[in-house]
């Protein structure tokens, strides 16, 4: 359960939604991470780009694993701008029981940052600026360097 | 003919090249002053799915994909 936004995301509204999905699957455990645009170096906000057809297969290979564990994960992220405060990303996984959850949301959105074809961009003055120091190189870069 | 295109913060329009493997677009894309800055941290994907290898065989329609660093969140 992947979804994708044109913007900021609505948490309250997100956050229920998932919540009253799952009310009643006989989950113990739902675990949500939200991230949220920070003020820092003088940003009026972040941006987003996607690359959808990889994220979704990335996506998938983690559903299957929390499958195995008996366990879902939900995640909504943003395109576009994402002003101060405004979130452009949240996570959440649902377990039978509270420990699969806590391990899965920290391996989780780890491998997202590392992982996620997805690109930041700082908005700074009317420009959008890739935030190429904070970026990580996907596992394997470099082949066409060779 | 293979499809080749540059995405997030790579300000570089598709190409649409005449090539077998990969090894070939690694040569076209080392001669391309704009690219070299980009090649050291760029993961390749063929159809949609990465690539480990240069070896890699391309057929006519293939589409590859160049992803500069990612930082979702």
């Amino acid at each position: 359960m992947l979804y994708l936004y044109d913007g900021a995301l609505d948490v309250p509204k997100i956050l229920k939604d998932w919540y009253e999905e799952e009310a009643k699957s006989n989950y113990g455990a739902y675990i949500p991470f939200v991230g949220t645009v920070r003020a820092e170096d003088e940003i009026d906000g972040l941006s987003f780009d996607i690359y959808e057809p990889i994220l979704e297969s990335w996506f998938q290979a983690w559903q299957e694993r929390a499958k195995a564990k008996g366990a879902i994960i939900k995640m909504a992220h943003s395109r576009g701008d994402v002003m101060l405060h405004e979130s452009s990303y949240i996570a959440a996984v649902f377990s039978p029981k509270r420990r699969v959850a806590l391990e899965f949301i920290d391996t989780f959105v780890e491998d997202f940052k590392a992982s996620a074809p997805i690109w930041k961009y700082d908005l700074k003055d009317g420009k959008r600026i890739y935030a190429k120091d904070r970026s990580t190189a996907i596992k394997g870069s470099g082949l066409l360097a060779k | 003919m293979v499809k080749v295109e540059f995405l997030g913060p790579i300000q570089k329009d598709a190409l649409e090249l005449d090539i077998k493997n990969l090894n070939e677009l690694a040569a076209i894309l080392q001669k391309d002053e704009q690219m070299k800055e980009w090649l050291e941290t760029c993961a390749v994907a063929v159809n949609d799915t990465l690539v480990s290898t240069l070896e890699q065989e391309l057929k006519d329609g293939d589409k590859i994909s160049l992803l500069p660093p990612v930082c979702g969140g």
